[in-house]
């Protein structure tokens, strides 16, 4: 019973190997079980090759973006008959009456524009809370990011409804000018609502990137400025603001290229008279019908939207990329 | 009047006294380090002679000027943050050229001041680069530069070498000071490595549970330490307990028990223990280097080698005898070290031992 083991080399302890030759009734065995436990196997994804493993990401990208844009870049070359529908073609009309249309124009104009106004706002107004609230001590701080979030966890269109709500000519606005003598004034499907409404629902994602940027911010950096004789605005103007650029600037091109190819707000605010690119889309796709030319819309906001963010990018990120990383 | 002077500074946070009753005076150029402990309070001194921490009372003066509710930015201060603190946006040159531009200096002299500082810390070749591009040595010598190039009365230095390792933290310790002597600056460290405040101050201050223990000479706080926490804070050493059998002036002659009364032991008193009696029970203290290893028999106590380490220019001996565990320092003059188990004999000069408390404390 207590011989030992023929193959144990590690009979170092031997009662303990005595032990193992008792349970198992072969010595070897047991010891050999122990070791293959205790030497840890190669991880499961040793196995498995990595482009295997990015398949399902893949396949799903894939069907839901990849081949409904390319389908969607076919349709821009299809001609359109008001009596028959899409027909398949290869020609550029669509394109060339997009671009040269000034109906159009106007409706890119004033997309890119609330883009651009809303995302100037969302600068403006962002940045500060971002900064302001990462001062703040901790009950307080996660109550005012829940509130900066909440937006996030109401739906688009009821938020668009309740801004309607306030600003339509008997809403609360309203109201509150008459109060003091002024108005009714027109709020409702105007620009002003939307760039309002927009500002609204975009905002986290101006204040989550920039409240990153604080994360990494050494605040000694700040007493350092002040140390060296600069006041608290300058600190904040030299100091703080470029540390934050990264992350305004990532906020900023989520902010623009979310703003320029909303749909709802600008759908449900700006009426049906005052069309952005995306609620034009809307129209030609299901009012006209003529799904070539809402194609071509869609590809030319998702060029224009590309050429303006990625000038904006190469142009900021060029210039911090090696100081800040 | 000193340059600097703190008088009863005292910052309380909420019932917690971080600091309490902080009286120093520093002179023009002398080099100071605050040493203690985490927690001890040093680092909300420096941030109250900063300006960051408002205290809750006390006067700081500087050159004659109340300082103590002036803001940070306009007491001129040169700071060097324990992470540096550099801005990351701005390359080197321009990080220490900020302090000058904020100073309104113009442009030509702003370069060769920039130019002198970053040659003084040896870093001009180095004036492009970005801090992230730059090593953790090369960064603490930016935020050295930085802090000097405005010419500040004072200098201080919130733990400036924590972030270095250990032979990097050597080299820079040595080039500190040497900056610091080319300068002339005052200059106010904040440390809780004994080695570093020992190797390069004029004066330590020894701090503990936000007030000052003493106030010396590195040499001073090592060889005669007030108390019972600075003798184990600086460096290595036996506390032993014992008797006060005799008085001469400040010369006492102590008893450690155990027959070693008749070897004539004696030891000064420190100045603010003042009043001894013959018979009180003491803290006493003995420094292992002043311990002498010698063949059994010999000395004045025997003891057993339990343990002992190799530190590279010495050994360090652990023996047991009747005093109970003992530390030995020896020089490593290339012999052979004593084996473990060995039998030795130890001594110390007579004037070995000092006195640091005068009620025996445990532990």
């Amino acid at each position: 019973m207590a011989s030992a083991p023929p193959l144990s080399s590690d009979n170092a302890d031997n009662a303990d190997s005595a032990r193992n030759a008792n349970e198992s009734g072969n010595g070897s065995n047991g010891d050999s079980g122990q070791r293959a436990g205790s030497t840890r196997r190669a991880p499961w994804h040793a196995f498995v090759p990595l482009w295997l493993m990015c398949a399902p990401a893949f396949l799903l990208f894939a069907a839901l973006v990849l081949i409904p844009l390319a389908m969607t870049l076919v349709l821009t070359f299809y001609r359109f008959d008001p009596a028959s529908g899409p027909i398949a073609a290869f020609q550029f009309g669509n394109y060339a009456e997009v671009l040269t249309s000034s109906y159009f124009h106007t409706i890119f104009l004033r997309t890119f524009g609330i883009a651009f106004v809303t995302t100037l706002l969302c600068v403006v107004i962002g940045t500060p809370e971002a900064y302001v609230l990462s001062r703040m001590r901790d009950p307080w701080r996660s109550l005012f990011l829940l509130v900066i979030l909440a937006p996030l966890l109401v739906s688009v269109v009821v938020r668009a409804f309740g801004w309607s709500m306030l600003l339509n000519p008997n809403g609360l606005v309203n109201q509150a000018f008459a109060l003091v003598g002024l108005g009714p004034y027109k709020l409702e499907y105007t620009t002003f609502a939307i760039v309002i409404a927009l500002v609204h629902v975009m905002l986290p994602f101006m204040v989550i990137p920039v409240w990153t940027a604080l994360q990494k911010l050494d605040p000694q950096t700040e007493n350092a400025a002040l140390s060296l004789m600069a006041s608290p605005a300058t600190t904040l103007r030299r100091i703080v603001l470029p540390q934050l650029t990264p992350g305004i600037l990532s906020g900023s091109l989520m902010v623009f290229g979310l703003s320029a190819s909303a749909f709802a707000i600008p759908g449900l605010l700006g009426g049906r008279r005052l069309k952005v690119a995306a609620t034009a889309v809307y129209d030609e796709f299901l009012s006209s019908l003529n799904w070539p030319l809402g194609a071509t819309i869609a590809v030319l906001l998702l060029i224009a939207n590309l050429i303006v963010m990625l000038t904006y990018y190469r142009l900021l990120e060029r210039r911090y990329a090696r100081s800040m990383g | 009047m000193s340059f600097l002077t703190l008088t009863d500074v005292t910052k309380t946070f909420g019932d917690l006294h971080a600091v309490a009753d902080v009286n120093l005076s520093v002179e023009k150029g002398e080099f100071v380090s605050l040493l203690g402990p985490s927690g001890c309070g040093k680092t909300t001194t420096l941030q109250m002679i900063a300006g960051f921490v408002e205290t809750t009372r006390g006067r700081i003066v500087l050159d004659g000027r109340d300082i103590t509710h002036t803001k940070p930015n306009q007491r001129g201060l040169g700071i060097v943050f324990q992470s540096y603190a550099l801005f990351p946006h701005m390359s080197v040159a321009q990080n220490v050229a900020f302090g000058l531009e904020m100073r309104s200096i113009g442009k030509t002299e702003r370069a060769e001041r920039v130019r002198e500082a970053l040659a003084l810390v040896r870093l001009d070749t180095l004036a492009h680069r970005f801090p992230r591009e730059l090593s953790g040595g090369q960064r603490q010598r930016v935020a050295l530069a930085r802090a000097i190039v405005i010419a500040p009365p004072v200098l201080l230095l919130d733990e400036p070498m924590s972030n270095l390792d250990a032979k990097l933290r050597e080299d820079m310790q040595f080039e500190l000071r040497a900056i610091q002597r080319k300068i002339g600056t005052t200059t106010i460290m904040v440390t809780h490595d004994q080695s570093e405040a020992l190797s390069i101050s004029d004066r330590v201050v020894v701090m503990e549970a936000g007030r000052i223990t003493q106030v010396d000479t590195p040499y001073r706080a090592y060889e005669r330490p007030e108390n019972h926490f600075v003798s184990q804070f600086i460096g290595k050493a036996n506390m032993l307990p014992g008797k006060i059998v005799a008085r001469d002036g400040d010369d006492i002659r102590i008893d450690l028990g155990h027959d070693l009364a008749e070897t004539g032991n004696t030891a000064q008193l420190p100045m603010r223990e003042r009043v001894v009696n013959i018979g009180d029970a003491v803290t006493l203290c003995i420094r292992p280097e002043k311990l002498r290893l010698c063949a059994a028999g010999a000395g004045r106590l025997s003891a057993t080698v339990t343990s002992r380490f190799f530190l590279g220019s010495q050994w360090l001996y652990r023996v047991d005898s009747k005093l109970g565990e003992v530390l030995v320092c020896c020089q490593n003059e290339g012999t052979e070290p004593l084996p473990e188990g060995a039998t030795v004999g130890v001594d110390w000069n007579s004037d070995a031992i000092r006195f640091v408390q005068r009620e025996a404390r445990h532990g």
